[in-house]
């Protein structure tokens, strides 16, 4: 289990976090989300044993991190955000270097490289040197690192950026292997590969934990949750005046339509459901109900909500 | 022994990469051909017609000044540049691991440098009798001297991200150390200042103590002063990068 409770780093006046707790069980993945300089990558430094809080605690695997962060870190494979590594280095050598801090020596070493070199791709440019290497593959030798001594706990800062779309897939398929008998904490701008990959999420803007909670639930924040998109055969008018007239809807949206048909966006005034309200209203009027979705809301409006402060709203023009 | 097999990745890895840059190159190259300059020409090898290594041996203070910065320079600073530092110090690595590898390893590339100027006892051979008690504590002393200008090197490398601020602070520092026991120098601060300034401050030098060791003179008191300098800097390099902030 990764712990964290009340962590503070400050950076001489500048606090980058600021009181954040949250704990992350074994088989949980979670998600990291914040605006850029959120303070995600400083939180993920803290727990990896790099940097010491200025106050607070971490733990993993009930070791304290602070007080004996190399025991801590033998549990823990950390990528780093801008994937630093030895260029001068060859990415076999490279990894073999890194085996042996991880404690793997002669043929055991050999068979790990080897299997890491496998399992992320990397074969192929085993005997390349590292600066001559594009982006997405320094990225998967970072990741290699990271897999090389089995870890119980991961912690990947934006694992799949830089990645094309086929080897973000590899990747989230990775973690998603792993999910199950592994803790994982990523950091990521991708939303969608929050829904696809995440248990939970949580949400840092200027350094403070703003939110908490399953993806699904996080969405349910949305001020569009529960809209309801209802296509039916009815006159346009008589059917926005009818809808309008449900005591839970704020407004009635026209989407599309002809002289038959119409399809209708039903806004609700506290993202209450609206689907009994509308079949209601239809079977009175006698209109047939060909298509009816609500929606669930949507990830990105959520962390817009949550991250956007009045200056960051009202761009200078 | 996790210890040991640490720093041994270390001093491999760092060992290594003096080899995949041209800097070991250029160094061994320069250092040989500055110390066979000095030797043969400005220290008159030939002409003292003396079989003895005391024109080598002499500059050798001069050359490590500006020479073993510029091997020490990269250490740290070149890790927090490229951020393998963070690296590093999440892979269950301590800082003592890191700098008795890195030590280890730049102190045996100093160390084959230095090796790789047999010619020049060799030449003494062939010129006469050397006594090679002294010309064995000549190269004793010598390669302490290089350790403790390493640590020295290794300390300032750590306080910064910039190589070439590194390499000015060590040189600054590597200087004091030279002049605070250097007979001009001490001449000129006793005509005023009173004797004991005089003698703590030449406690500091590196040269009567190097001197002693090149007249074949084997005093423990003279290894106890490179051994606790060279550990005093690498204690201050560790206690830099316990308190890392970071990039
Ligand atoms: N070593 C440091 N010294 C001073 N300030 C720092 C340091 N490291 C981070 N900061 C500051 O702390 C804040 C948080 O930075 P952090 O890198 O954690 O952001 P982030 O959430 O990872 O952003 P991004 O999405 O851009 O990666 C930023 O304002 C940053 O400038
Ligand atoms: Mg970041």
């Amino acid at each position: 289990m990764i712990k964290v409770e009340h962590l503070v780093k400050k950076f001489g006046l500048r606090t980058a976090v600021d009181d954040v707790s949250f704990a992350v069980d074994k088989g949980t993945v979670l998600g990291v989300l914040g605006p850029n300089g959120a303070g995600k990558t400083t939180t993920i430094r803290m727990i990896a044993g790099y940097l010491p809080p200025t106050a607070g605690a971490v733990s993993v695997n009930g070791i304290d991190v602070v007080a004996d962060p190399v025991a801590a870190q033998k549990q823990i494979g950390y990528m780093p955000e801008n994937t630093p590594l030895y260029d001068e280095m060859t990415v076999a050598g490279f990894l073999g270097f890194l085996a042996e801090l991880r404690g793997f020596s002669g043929k055991e070493r050999d068979r790990r490289v080897d299997a890491i070199l496998e399992k992320c791709m990397l074969a192929k440019v085993r005997h390349q040197t590292i600066d001559t290497l594009s982006k997405g593959y320094r990225r998967r030798t970072s990741l290699a690192q990271a897999l090389l001594h089995d870890p119980a706990v991961l912690l990947l800062d934006e694992p799949t950026e830089g990645l094309d779309p086929n080897q973000k897939q590899v990747v989230r398929d990775m973690i998603h292997a792993m999910a199950q008998e592994k803790i994982i904490l990523l950091s990521t701008h991708v939303l969608e590969e929050v829904e696809a990959l995440c248990s939970r999420a949580v949400i840092i803007s200027e350094g403070r934990l703003k939110a908490d909670s399953a993806p699904a639930d996080l969405k349910k924040r949305s001020a569009s949750y529960n809209a309801l998109t209802v296509e039916l055969l009815a006159p346009r008018a008589e059917a926005l005046q009818a809808f309008g007239r449900i005591p839970d809807v704020e407004r009635v949206e026209f989407v599309a339509g002809d002289d038959r048909k119409q399809v209708l966006r039903l806004v609700p005034r506290d993202r209450q459901s609206l689907a009994v309200g509308a079949v209601e209203t239809a079977a009175q009027h006698k209109w047939m109900v060909t298509e009816m979705r609500s929606d669930p809301g949507r990830l990105d409006e959520v962390f817009r909500q949550i991250t956007t402060t009045a200056d960051v709203a009202k761009p200078a023009v | 022994m996790e210890f040991c097999a640490h720093a041994r990745a270390i001093a491999k890895r760092e060992w290594s990469a003096y080899f995949h840059s041209p800097v070991a190159y250029v160094f061994i190259v320069i250092f040989l051909a500055l110390a066979g300059f000095f030797t043969f020409s400005v220290g008159g090898f030939y002409e003292a017609g003396q079989a003895d290594l005391r024109g080598f041996f002499f500059w050798h203070p001069w050359l490590y000044l500006i020479l073993v910065p510029a091997v020490a320079m990269r250490l740290w600073a070149e890790e927090r540049r490229q951020g393998t530092l963070e690296m590093l110090f999440t892979s269950a690595v301590t800082p003592a691991q890191a700098i008795a590898g890195k030590m280890a390893a730049a102190w045996g590339f100093l160390a084959l440098a230095l090796a790789l100027t047999f010619p020049v006892p060799l030449t003494a051979a062939w010129l006469g009798q050397p006594d090679w008690g002294v010309v064995v504590s000549g190269y004793l002393a010598s390669l302490l001297l290089a350790g403790a200008y390493l640590a020295l090197g290794m300390f300032t490398s750590a306080l910064t991200r910039n190589q070439v601020v590194s390499f000015v602070l060590a040189v600054v520092g590597g200087l004091f150390l030279i002049l605070a026991g250097f007979q001009p120098v001490t001449e000129l601060l006793a005509r005023w200042a009173p004797a004991w300034v005089v003698d703590g401050v030449a406690a500091f030098g590196f040269m009567p103590h190097y001197e002693a060791m090149q007249r074949g003179v084997l005093d423990l008191r003279d290894f106890l002063y490179f051994g606790s300098a060279t550990g005093f800097m690498l204690f201050l390099t560790q206690l830099v990068l316990a308190n890392r902030t970071g990039r």
